[in-house]
This record gives structure tokens, C-alpha cells and sequence, in this order.
């Protein structure tokens, strides 16, 4: 296998080290390093950071692939300095039996990119009436321990607490779309002072908290670890907050467009802002940023979640819910958290790949950069500033919330498991 | 004035003035043996109704037609939207057919400034209703109608309602009317108060430039004109609140309630009524009711409007600046 | 009427008086003389003004005309916008009010009255609109100037004085009701910058 070292990396974000991989693995970090026999790679005193880990994807195959495939969407992955990412179940079929979760993990492993770990569905169809086969899920080659009913929400508090007791056999854990279906009937976006002006149907916070404290009290109740979807809101922090603080088992996670945007943007009716759970307010957004900073929120996700462009040029109600992300992610972390002084790169490599990892159980994933761990790695030029062109994204759709925007931070190479998949910004 | 008209919010006071200024000229139109301008001659109007609404269709198709202007009506029931064609696509159609203006009445909120400010059309924008959004047309009307039984029909020109107090009342929730006549009357300097049941007023409402209240009767005596909202029977399925007859009792208008509004103070309704629900024929049939006149006020409004976004050369100018009637040279 | 202290524009700096107050007058009376004479009486005359300055001058030639026959005589308004032919090629205008006298035009002796008489242009929207309004015996037409350079086959029957210009010339007619004095002005046409 080839040997190749990065030379002048600042790994975490720390003074500038060499890392030399030989095959699969890192086998030396430290201070002028032989390059004998070794591809160099000069970083620059760019940040190098563990691979990234998205517990929360949707690569949209099988069913809808005029959105994604797993194919693009480990590209797109690979390209944002991905290196392992969780599939949501909802395809089409959903993921809740042994076979779809093979497929898709099958296919993961074919492309090549980024290692693909599917998630399962909670109950049968996403339909939150019967548990799907969690156990054979688990079993299979796709060895799947998230579950969830992402898009939907297990909203039966009697079907939630047996999932969740049901999944200890196996160390699983579930993974909550936490909103409460009749408080969100017809809901468009984030209930409050800008949907009373649009006349667009509001997305109340509570219908998100009260399912939260909900299920954190069911989770503390049967002994089992829950993992919170995409939090939105500062009431959700303040539950997650409190549960941890009583020592319950919670997880949570934030999507890079909650740390950044807001609500006002709707009032553009552009649907490239229509996503689930809704953008919030200002000041939403700085709780969520100070949650992830303290640690209250565990990790950041992308919920990345591609649409065919015809299902956003459109009117408002019409459109479909959601962002891209993967491409993205690091840029809006930096942008919110790194340059804002809320957190040092150590702590962004804690919530994308290390925390993130650990609670998906994602083997070789998520690992420090030292000798004998595997060469997940992705290398970051965080001095680079620029706009978003989704002309140039590896994904198959181009639903960006961020087209033209300057953000701060290029992902310059990714590696798994020794071998380059992103080179110089091109993927390999 | 902007190129479209979206939203009563984008009006200026200068704006909204002009418009009813411009309206009270057009009224005199349908004095005349013949109702009918050349103003528009050869420009074509489309009104592109997604939504049935018989009465604001017909108003814009009798003011497009008394400015002359050819008229395409186009209702999304049995037509290629109703088979998934998309708002862009019916968009694109119409500019392909070289339309000068698109009068828009459509279900979802924003269509209408989806359509202005997506690039998929060059035509003007006018919005006949969007969801729950906004109704500019029908608060202009409004507004109009007001000013005339409140100010007064000559005097009223150039004058906006300033210290005029308006109530609304019923389900401001769903109402585009209530949300565009609270940005205009606020506009033109009136004091506005909402009532309702709080299941009936949106979350956020605390931050629209009006009062709020609970209760009908004590707002009735400080009311100038008295707007009841349409209160849709199947809100009740929604619990929004109990009954039909627990509504009308809490916040319909009989008339012993009108009894309680000052002497010169008028009642509105945007219309249709639900008669027995939030007004009782007594009240819907007395001679301060103004429902009647709002219809053709509308015609009068809808009219001035369509003059003001088409009538002049394709250029902008700055708000509320119509060129003076004439100039030296043009004599 | 609300006067205010008229401040001429800078391109009316160095324009001429051509005619003054006794000018106007007097012009206005000998026009009102004019149409009793021809026609035999004014006893079915409707002066229709057309805005801005031709409703004030249709005013003051009522008052003439009632002095002389001793008799009202039906007075109003007519608003071209809606009728002119280049809308397109300007912002849209403010409307002026149409008046029509209670007794309506149809078989009347319409006198349209305005302050300067150019291309006819305005005079041809005029007809337009009179055409919607009704239907009078005929149509003449008073103006204070004629300053030449018809575009259209239209003459005035009654002109307070014919004024040559060139079209580089502007005509500016001052009327006490809205611009605080009577003279009319002859300048020079500012060329945009």
C-alpha cells in the first residue's frame, strides 16, 4: 500500500504536525517526518481533523433517486470531509426490514467515498402503529443501531417507550423526529411573528418540546439512551439541559442551517428556506449556539436532504421541507462557532466526528488523530473565505439555503481509510 | 407605487392617497351613459383565479373592462393546473401569450410574490388574495368606502383617515382581510382594534400595529366603523370555540349592539356573510350597513389600481409621484 | 383658492411676459363678447374647462358671460387623461375631475376652454371624451393662446392672441387661482443635461 504524508497540518487545530499514513492507517504524527517513499501532501498549516461523522443523512436511494443516490451523496460527503454518514430510513421503500438496510449499506461500501452505516426504521412504514423488525436489522450485514422514523415522528408515547426498551438488547438507540403531528397539522413554518404577518400556518415550538420532554422522561423511565433529531428551539435545549442534568441518557443534535438562520428569511417565500423542523428566531439560534458550545447539544448533523429543483421552484406550501448540507456543514460551523470564539477546532472535531461516532456506534469512525488509528481524516483550509456555488456541489440537487453567501473555511482533502477520496477540492 | 401590488404593506400613505384619490374619479365612470375609458386599450389583463371567488373575479373583470382592457379569465378548475401543472408553468404560458398584467387569486400565501419576484413572468402582479395573507384590493376598498362615509366624498380627497377608529371583528387567524386592512388603515393614520376570541388571533399578533381585545362591547361605543369578519362554520370542527350560537353571542353584531356604536359609526362586512353567525339580518340589512357600496366601491378601486400599474410608461418612479395632468408642453 | 408665493422654475428665469393681468382680462372679455355673437345669445352655451388652467379661465368667462346676458350659464370640467394618446410614454398621471354641469351637454353648444392651444392633441382627447359623455349640438373651442404647431387638423374658434413660436419655445400660462398672479411667459426650453 502507498505511504503518504501531510506535511505542516495543525492537527486539531493544535501547532503544525507531519502525519504519515502507510495503507489504512496512521502510523506516525509528530515533528519532521522522513518522506521517504511518501506522496506529500503540503497542508500548509491548514487544520486537519478526524473524519467527519453525519448521524444524520438522507441519501434518498432506493426510491427517489432523481434527488440523490447513495453514490452522489457519498461524493457530496467526501467533498464536505465526510467520511462516514448515517442513512435515514425514509426511502422507498422505507428501511424497515433486513434487506433495504443491506442494500443501502451494500451500496455505501460499493461507492467507495464515504462509508455508509443505514439507519432503521422505527415502526413499519414510518406509519408510528407497529415496530418494524429492529432485532433483524441489527443482525444484518448492516449491523444498524440508530433508529428512526426521521420526517415522522413516533408520536405514540406507547410504541416510543417499547422502541426504546426494546433496542437495549442491542445497545440500539432511537433517534427522535420530535414533533407532535396535531399541533403541526398544516404547518408551514416557525409559529410566531412572521408567520402571523405571511398568513403561513405556524410550526408551534411547543409541538418539538413537548415531545422531547416527553420522551426524555420515557427514556429516564425505561433505563434507555434517546437521541434527539435536529433540536430547533431554546425551549428543547433547556428540556435536553435538565434531562442531562438529572443524569438521564439523552443525545442531541443541531443542524448547521439552525445555527445560522432564521426565520425572517421566509419572508422572501423562498422555498429553498422551507425545511423541518422550521427555521427559528434569533433567538433560538444563539441558544442553540451556546448549547452546542456548552455540550448540551452533543453533535451537529446535516440532515441533509436533497430535492429535485422542481420541488422548490414553486409556491411556498407547495414545496417540499428541506436542505443540502454535507457540502456545507464545516463551513457554517466555522462560520458560527469557530469564528465566533464559541468553540476551538478540537471541539468541532468532539461534535462532528467523535461524539457523533460514538453515539451511532460507528466502528473505525470518529477516532483521534494518532499512530495505529485508521486514516480517517479530512484536511480543512480554514483561511479560506468565499461564496457558495451550488454549480460546483458533487450532490445531486442544489436546494442550498446558502447560494452566493460568503462563508469562511474549504475542505481540501478527505481520506478514509488511507486512500484520498477529495484531492486539492476535487473528488477522486 | 411599485411595479406589482402584493401586499397593502408595500403602500406609502402617499400611495394609498392616490389610489383613492384616483378611485373617487373612476366612480364618477359608472355615472356616465357609457361606463367605459380607452385607457387600457390593447393591453391584456389576465385573472388567474386558483381559487373560486366569484365576486372579486367579476369586479376585476367589470374594472379591467371599463379601462378598455382585453381580459382573459383563466380558473384552475378544469384547466392543466388541476392535472399538476405547476404555477410556473401557468406562469410562462401566459407571458408567452404576451400578457400585460396578472390579476392572482390563489390558496397558498406568497404565491403571488413568488410569481412577481421569481423571474418567470415580466407581466405586473396584482394580488386578488393569497391564502391567508394579504387582500390589498379589499382593504383599498375598504378604506375607500370609509373615507367616503366618514370624511366625506370631496372633502375626502387627498385626506387619509387619520384618527378614524376601526374595529375588526371575527377570525383574524385566517383572514387576509384583517391582516391587509390592519397594514393600510394603519398606514393612513386610523386606530385600529382587533376582537376576537383568542383562539381566532394569530400567535405574534401583539406585534401588528393595532389593539387587541377580547370584548365587543366595550370596543362598540369608541368604534367609527365596525368591520365584521366572515366566520367560516368549520372552524368549529377545530375548536376554535364551541358553538355557532356561543359565537354570535360573544362577538356577533345584532342590533342591539349596533344600538351601542356612536350615531355616525358605519358596519362592514368583506362579504360573503354568514348571516346569523357574525351579523343578524337585522344589522346586514340596516342603512349603515355598507356592504352593498363596498362592491362597488370595489369595481372603483380595482379600476384605479389597474390605471396606476398599467396605465403609464414602463418605468419606475419615485413612490407616489404621478406625473401632473399635464404639462406645459403637451398643450 | 389657496394661493402661494409662485416660484417660477429655473428654466422660466429668463422667460418674457407676453401677456399680463389687463392683457388676460381683457382678451377674456372680448372672447365672452365673441361667443354671445356668434352664438346668438350663449342661451344653450356649456363652458367645459379643461384642467388644471382651462377650468379657471372656463370660470372667469362664465362670470363674463353672466354679466353680458344677465343669465347663468352652465359651467364644469373635463378631464383628458384618460383619453390622451402618448399615457404610455410617461409615469402614470393623477386624474383631474370631470364636472359635468347638471344638465348634461346633449344638444348644448359646448365651448372647450383651455390656456394654450399646441399640437390639438389635448383638444383631440377632449372630443373623445365628450363623445362618451353625450352628444352636443356642437363643439367649439376657446384658448387665451395659439401658439402654433398643430400636429392635428384642429383650429380654435376663439383665441385671445395668436402667439408665433418656435419649438424651442415654452409657453407658461400664470392664472391667479393657482399660481398666485395672471401672466403668461415665454421662455426658452431647457435642454436635458
Amino acid at each position: 500500500m502507498s505511504k503518504t504524508l501531510i506535511r505542516g497540518a495543525k492537527v486539531l487545530g493544535g501547532e503544525p504536525q507531519d502525519v504519515l499514513i502507510d495503507g489504512e492507517t496512521i502510523t506516525q504524527v509528530g515533528a519532521g517526518l522522513s518522506a521517504e517513499g511518501a506522496e506529500v501532501v503540503e497542508a500548509d498549516g491548514k487544520v486537519l481533523l478526524p473524519g467527519l461523522v453525519d448521524l444524520h443523512t438522507h441519501l434518498r436511494e432506493p426510491g427517489r433517486e432523481d434527488s440523490e443516490t447513495v453514490l452522489t451523496g457519498t461524493r457530496a460527503a467526501a467533498s464536505g470531509g465526510y467520511t462516514n454518514v448515517f442513512a435515514m430510513a425514509n426511502t422507498f421503500p422505507v428501511a424497515d426490514t433486513a434487506g433495504v438496510v443491506e442494500q443501502v449499506w451494500r451500496l455505501g461500501q460499493e461507492s467507495g467515498y464515504c462509508d455508509v452505516q443505514p439507519i432503521g426504521a422505527v415502526t413499519v412504514g414510518l406509519e408510528g402503529q407497529k415496530l418494524a423488525e429492529l432485532g433483524a436489522m441489527h443482525e444484518s450485514a448492516a449491523a444498524v443501531t440508530v433508529f428512526s422514523d426521521d420526517g415522522k415522528c413516533v408520536h405514540d408515547a406507547v410504541i416510543m417507550r417499547r422502541a426504546l426498551e426494546y433496542v437495549k438488547a442491542f445497545d440500539g438507540v432511537v433517534a427522535q423526529h420530535a414533533q407532535e403531528p396535531r399541533l403541526t397539522e398544516g404547518a408551514q413554518m416557525n409559529e410566531g411573528v412572521v408567520s402571523a404577518e405571511l398568513g403561513l400556518g405556524g410550526w408551534p415550538a411547543v409541538a418539538e418540546e413537548s415531545i422531547i420532554a416527553r420522551d426524555v422522561l420515557l427514556a429516564d423511565h425505561v433505563g434507555s439512551r434517546v437521541h434527539i433529531c435536529h433540536l430547533s428551539t431554546a425551549g428543547s435545549v433547556e428540556i435536553v439541559r435538565w434531562a442531562k442534568s438529572r443524569g438521564i441518557r439523552v443525545t442531541a443534535e443541531v443542524t448547521p442551517h439552525h445555527l445560522l438562520l432564521t426565520d425572517e428569511l421566509v419572508r422572501s417565500y423562498n422555498p429553498v428556506y422551507k425545511v423541518n423542523p422550521p427555521l427559528r428566531t434569533e433567538r433560538d439560534v444563539l441558544a442553540l449556539r451556546e448549547a452546542l458550545a456548552d455540550g448540551t447539544i452533543d453533535i451537529v448533523a446535516t440532515d441533509h436532504a436533497p430535492h429535485p429543483h422542481e420541488d422548490k421552484d414553486c409556491e411556498w406550501a407547495a414545496a417540499a421541507m428541506g436542505m443540502v448540507g454535507l457540502e456545507t456543514a464545516l463551513s457554517v460551523v466555522q462560520e458560527t462557532m469557530v469564528d465566533t470564539g464559541l468553540l476551538d477546532w478540537a471541539g468541532v472535531a468532539e461534535r462532528m466526528s467523535f461524539t457523533p461516532a460514538r453515539i451511532g456506534r460507528a466502528e473505525g469512525h470518529g477516532r483521534p488523530v494518532s499512530a495505529g488509528e485508521p486514516a480517517n481524516l479530512t484536511l480543512v483550509d480554514t483561511a479560506y473565505r468565499g461564496p457558495v456555488d451550488p454549480a460546483g456541489f458533487a450532490s445531486r440537487s442544489r436546494n442550498t439555503p446558502y447560494e452566493g453567501r460568503e462563508l469562511p473555511g474549504r475542505v481540501t482533502h478527505t481520506w478514509l481509510r488511507g486512500k484520498a477520496t477529495l484531492v486539492d477540492g476535487k473528488l477522486t | 407605487m411599485q411595479r406589482h401590488l402584493i401586499s397593502a404593506a408595500d403602500l406609502t400613505r402617499d400611495d394609498a392617497v392616490l389610489i383613492l384619490d384616483t378611485a373617487e374619479e373612476m366612480a364618477r365612470v359608472a355615472d356616465r351613459p357609457i361606463k367605459k375609458l380607452p385607457t387600457l386599450r390593447g393591453r391584456t389583463v389576465v385573472n388567474l383565479f386558483f381559487e373560486d371567488s366569484t365576486r372579486t373575479r367579476i369586479s376585476f373583470e367589470a374594472a379591467e373592462k371599463r379601462l378598455s382592457a382585453d381580459v382573459i379569465n383563466f380558473s384552475a378548475k378544469g384547466s392543466s393546473v388541476s392535472k399538476g401543472e405547476s404555477l410556473k408553468d401557468t406562469a410562462q404560458t401566459l407571458e408567452a401569450m404576451g400578457v400585460d398584467a396578472v390579476v392572482i387569486r390563489h390558496g397558498a400565501s406568497g404565491a403571488p410574490y413568488r410569481l412577481a419576484t421569481s423571474g418567470w413572468i415580466d407581466a405586473h402582479v396584482i394580488n386578488a388574495g393569497d391564502g391567508t395573507h394579504q387582500h390589498p384590493t379589499q382593504a383599498l376598498l375598504d378604506a375607500f368606502t370609509m373615507r367616503r362615509r366618514l370624511v366625506g366624498r370631496d372633502t375626502g380627497l387627498g385626506q387619509d383617515l387619520n384618527g378614524r377608529r376601526i374595529t375588526l371583528v371575527g377570525d383574524v387567524l385566517h383572514s387576509r382581510v384583517a391582516r391587509s386592512n390592519v397594514d393600510l388603515l394603519h398606514t393612513l393614520g386610523a386606530e385600529v382594534t382587533l376582537v376576537a376570541p383568542p383562539t381566532l388571533l394569530p400567535v405574534g399578533v401583539e406585534t401588528w400595529p393595532c389593539e387587541v381585545s377580547y370584548d365587543l362591547d366595550s370596543t362598540l361605543p369608541k368604534s367609527d366603523a365596525v368591520m365584521m369578519l366572515r366566520v367560516q362554520r368549520e372552524r368549529m370542527n377545530a375548536a376554535f370555540f364551541p358553538t355557532e350560537r356561543e359565537y354570535s353571542r360573544r362577538y356577533g353584531l345584532d342590533g342591539d349592539r349596533m344600538a351601542r356604536m356612536p350615531e355616525h359609526a358605519i358596519v362592514m362586512h368583506p362579504g360573503p356573510m354568514v348571516r346569523g353567525m357574525e351579523i343578524t339580518a337585522e344589522v346586514a340589512d340596516s342603512d349603515r350597513c355598507t356592504v352593498v357600496e363596498q362592491v362597488a366601491n370595489g369595481v372603483s378601486i380595482r379600476m384605479a389600481v389597474l390605471y396606476l400599474l398599467l396605465g403609464g410608461a414602463e418605468f419606475q418612479t419615485p413612490s407616489a409621484s404621478a406625473a401632473p395632468a399635464r404639462t406645459a408642453e403637451e398643450n | 383658492m389657496d394661493t402661494h408665493d409662485p416660484q417660477p422654475p429655473p428654466s422660466q428665469a429668463d422667460a418674457r411676459p407676453v401677456l399680463e393681468a389687463p392683457d388676460i382680462a381683457r382678451v377674456m372679455t372680448r372672447i365672452a363678447h365673441e361667443i354671445v355673437e356668434r352664438a346668438k345669445g350663449a342661451d344653450d352655451v356649456v363652458l367645459l374647462g379643461i384642467p388644471t388652467r382651462g377650468v379657471f379661465l372656463a370660470r372667469r368667462l362664465a362670470d363674463k358671460l353672466e354679466q353680458i346676458t344677465e343669465r347663468k350659464v352652465p359651467v364644469g370640467s373635463l378631464d383628458i387623461t384618460m383619453y390622451r394618446d402618448d399615457l404610455r410614454l410617461q409615469p402614470p398621471r393623477a386624474l383631474a375631475r370631470t364636472e359635468i354641469p347638471g344638465d348634461g351637454i346633449d344638444g348644448k353648444l359646448v365651448v372647450l376652454v383651455d390656456d394654450v392651444l399646441f399640437s390639438g392633441r389635448t383638444i383631440r382627447a377632449a372630443l373623445d371624451a365628450l363623445n362618451d359623455i353625450g352628444r352636443p349640438r356642437a363643439v367649439q373651442l376657446a384658448v387665451l393662446v395659439d401658439r402654433g404647431h398643430r400636429e392635428l387638423p384642429i383650429r380654435a374658434d376663439y383665441v385671445g392672441k395668436n402667439l408665433p413660436t418656435s419649438l424651442r419655445e415654452t409657453v407658461k400660462v400664470l392664472l391667479a387661482e393657482e399660481d398666485g398672479r395672471d401672466t403668461v411667459l415665454l421662455g426658452a426650453k431647457q435642454t436635458p443635461q
